[in-house]
């Protein structure tokens, strides 16, 4: 077992965002978190990533993640979010770089960080040579979101976070980035959750998947038992199929 | 201040190895060559001139006569060099090194161009204990360091540990937003009680009013001393957690994901940021805008990287404050300018001129 969250709660105040979330992830698996905006999705990315304070468990590879050091949870575990606000007109290749912080060794660590064979082949992989000189400041959405996928890659983790990594990207984007994610999960054989706001996109790549209403888990289990009618109609209030058959039809 | 979207950085050095640069993204030796010599140079100018100006010839053989021990009695101007402008050049640079280094590590890691000693209030609250033993003649039995300056730390640390309890309450990630909110409101509420302990001793008045202002007049080498040591400490820390501050002026959320323990390197950056603040503040009070309008310079000709921006804005900072004392000597010679005045002069009219630019460009 890759990734195990055991009864996950998480509150702010007295208001309780997610209550009792439990599931697991195998490596090869593509986890996706679905479910109503306020459902608890990205609270759900927050908290494995140590982001904010939760109660119940969270185990990588059977080790609680609250007792790894920064480092060493880093290089099992990478989170791409939706929004980047970077402070200063960093280079393309200085961000991207900085994925390898983890792999770093220290003063009294032997060894050599294979840093360089890394940041070339996720360059390769994301197509940001070009923009390597580049600052981020100057890059379109999409191409930012390719230099942190970059950065993500060079960080080498086991498992992948993503957090609606394409929100407010182009189709041409929201493709790119879908089928980058894919492509590591063949290479490496590692395991994906990310959180889905697109149905489409969640049915098309997803292998499991985890449906939240409200803070609390409606189905945990295969994509297709995430996706039977009468359940996605009943979580989102309408008749979910008939809406998307609606959207394509328009195309015909 | 948002940073400017618009900015390329075509001119920015490549990550490559050459005698400037290393392939890491620091320096290479010729480029701390270059960075000595100026700063030199500077140290050189501000021996040579003041209200008695005196030959570079006179100044190097009494500079080197003093090296080689020779303890005969000498002129005035041996007495002006080695009693007043060494001590006072030692002074000033390594506090300039020093508020430039905190305003830089302090700009990085909040992600905020903005970002000084005084946005934190821990200048405030390092000035209120300076204030605190000057009015009530404070002096601290058994330590080697002033009443002043013990004060002085003791207050930026305790305003330190106040603003982080008090960010930590309303949120404890500590973000970046609710450590500047706390520190402006700090800020304001612990000058309040400054002014009124200063309206209150009226004797003193004269002599705090021109301490708040900055000043290094009556700089000796043992106060050279009690800078270099924190100088040398602390800004090696913050040297050293230059990668770290990268990550943080990426943004806190993605220093977090990719490894960097967020909560312990703020608060190892944060001391060292208060205890070098406090120092300063205690030799030579309140002197603004080098922490803000140094680093904000260097970062547009060198870029953000800190590996470059802190080394950079250590030699910065003490040539920029060298020239300022040197002005504040001169201008009006013989009387005195507190330094803080051709701090705050240039740095406004400077600050002001990158920003509206940078807005121009924007637009």
């Amino acid at each position: 077992m890759m990734l195990e969250v055991r009864d996950l709660s998480v509150s702010y105040g007295t208001r309780r965002i997610l209550d009792g979330v439990s599931f697991t992830v195998e490596a090869g698996q593509w986890l996706m978190l679905i479910g109503p905006n306020g459902a608890g999705k990205t609270t759900i990315v927050n908290a494995v990533s140590q982001g904010v304070s939760y109660t119940g468990q969270v185990l990588f590879e059977g080790k609680d993640v609250r007792r790894m050091r920064s480092r060493e949870l880093a290089r099992c575990l990478g989170v791409l979010t939706q929004n980047h606000y970077v402070g200063y007109s960093f280079t393309v290749e200085e961000v991207i770089r900085l994925g390898r912080y983890s792999h770093r060794p220290g003063y009294f660590e032997g060894g050599k960080d294979a840093s360089e064979a890394r940041v070339r082949d996720a360059v390769a992989k994301t197509g940001m040579g070009p923009f390597l000189r580049q600052s981020v400041l100057t890059l379109s959405g999409g191409e930012l979101q390719r230099a942190f996928l970059a950065q993500l890659f060079v960080q080498d983790p086991r498992l992948l976070m993503l957090d609606e990594p394409t929100n407010h990207l182009d189709l041409i984007y929201q493709k790119q980035v879908f089928a980058l994610v894919r492509k590591w999960m063949e290479d490496t054989g590692g395991a994906v959750v990310s959180v889905v706001h697109d149905l489409s996109l969640a049915r098309m790549y997803g292998t499991h998947a985890v449906l939240l209403e409200r803070g609390r888990p409606v189905v945990v289990g295969t994509i297709e038992e995430a996706f039977r009618p009468e359940v996605l109609n009943s979580v989102y209030g309408m008749d979910v199929g008939e809406w998307m058959r609606g959207l394509l039809n328009q195309w015909d | 201040m948002q940073p400017d979207p618009n900015q390329t950085r075509e001119g920015a050095p490549a990550p490559s190895r050459s005698i400037l640069f290393t392939r890491a993204g620091g320096f290479g030796p010729g480029a701390y060559l270059l960075f000595s010599a100026l700063t030199l140079a500077a140290v050189v100018l501000c021996i040579c001139v003041g209200s008695v100006n005196i030959p570079l010839r006179d100044t190097l053989r009494v500079v080197s006569a003093a090296l080689r021990g020779d303890e005969t009695p000498g002129s005035m101007a041996r007495s002006i060099i080695l009693s007043v402008r060494i001590p006072r050049v030692l002074c000033v640079s390594l506090v300039g090194a020093s508020l430039a280094l905190c305003g830089a590590a302090m700009q990085g890691l909040l992600k905020n161009p903005l970002a000084d000693g005084s946005t934190m209030g821990v200048s405030s609250g390092a000035a209120l204990g300076a204030v605190i033993a000057i009015a009530f003649d404070i002096s601290i039995p058994g330590l080697p360091v002033s009443g002043r300056t013990g004060m002085a730390i003791l207050f930026a640390f305790g305003s330190l540990l106040l603003i982080l309890l008090l960010a930590y309450k309303l949120d404890s990630s500590l973000s970046t937003n609710t450590i500047i909110l706390i520190g402006i409101v700090f800020s304001m509420f612990v000058s309040a009680i400054s002014s009124f302990i200063i309206t209150m001793v009226g004797e003193k008045v004269r002599n705090i009013t021109f301490w708040t202002m900055g000043t290094l007049q009556n700089s000796s080498y043992m106060n050279a001393l009690i800078m270099a040591v924190p100088l040398l400490v602390c800004g090696g820390i913050l040297l050293h957690k230059a990668e770290e501050l990268n990550a943080f002026s990426v943004g806190e959320d993605n220093a977090r994901n990719i490894g960097v323990d967020v909560r312990r390197v703020k608060l190892e950056v944060l001391i060292c940021i208060s205890v070098l603040i406090g120092a300063c503040v205690s030799l030579s009070g309140s002197i603004g805008f080098v922490g803000l309008v140094t680093p904000h310079i260097l970062r547009r000709i060198l870029g953000p990287n800190h590996r470059r921006l802190l080394p950079a804005c250590a030699f910065g900072g003490a040539v920029f404050l060298l020239l300022a004392d040197l002005a504040c000597r001169t201008l009006l010679s013989p009387r005195e300018l507190p330094i803080g005045i051709i701090t705050s002069f240039v740095g406004a009219i400077v600050f002001v001129f990158i920003f509206y630019s940078q807005r121009r460009r924007t637009q």
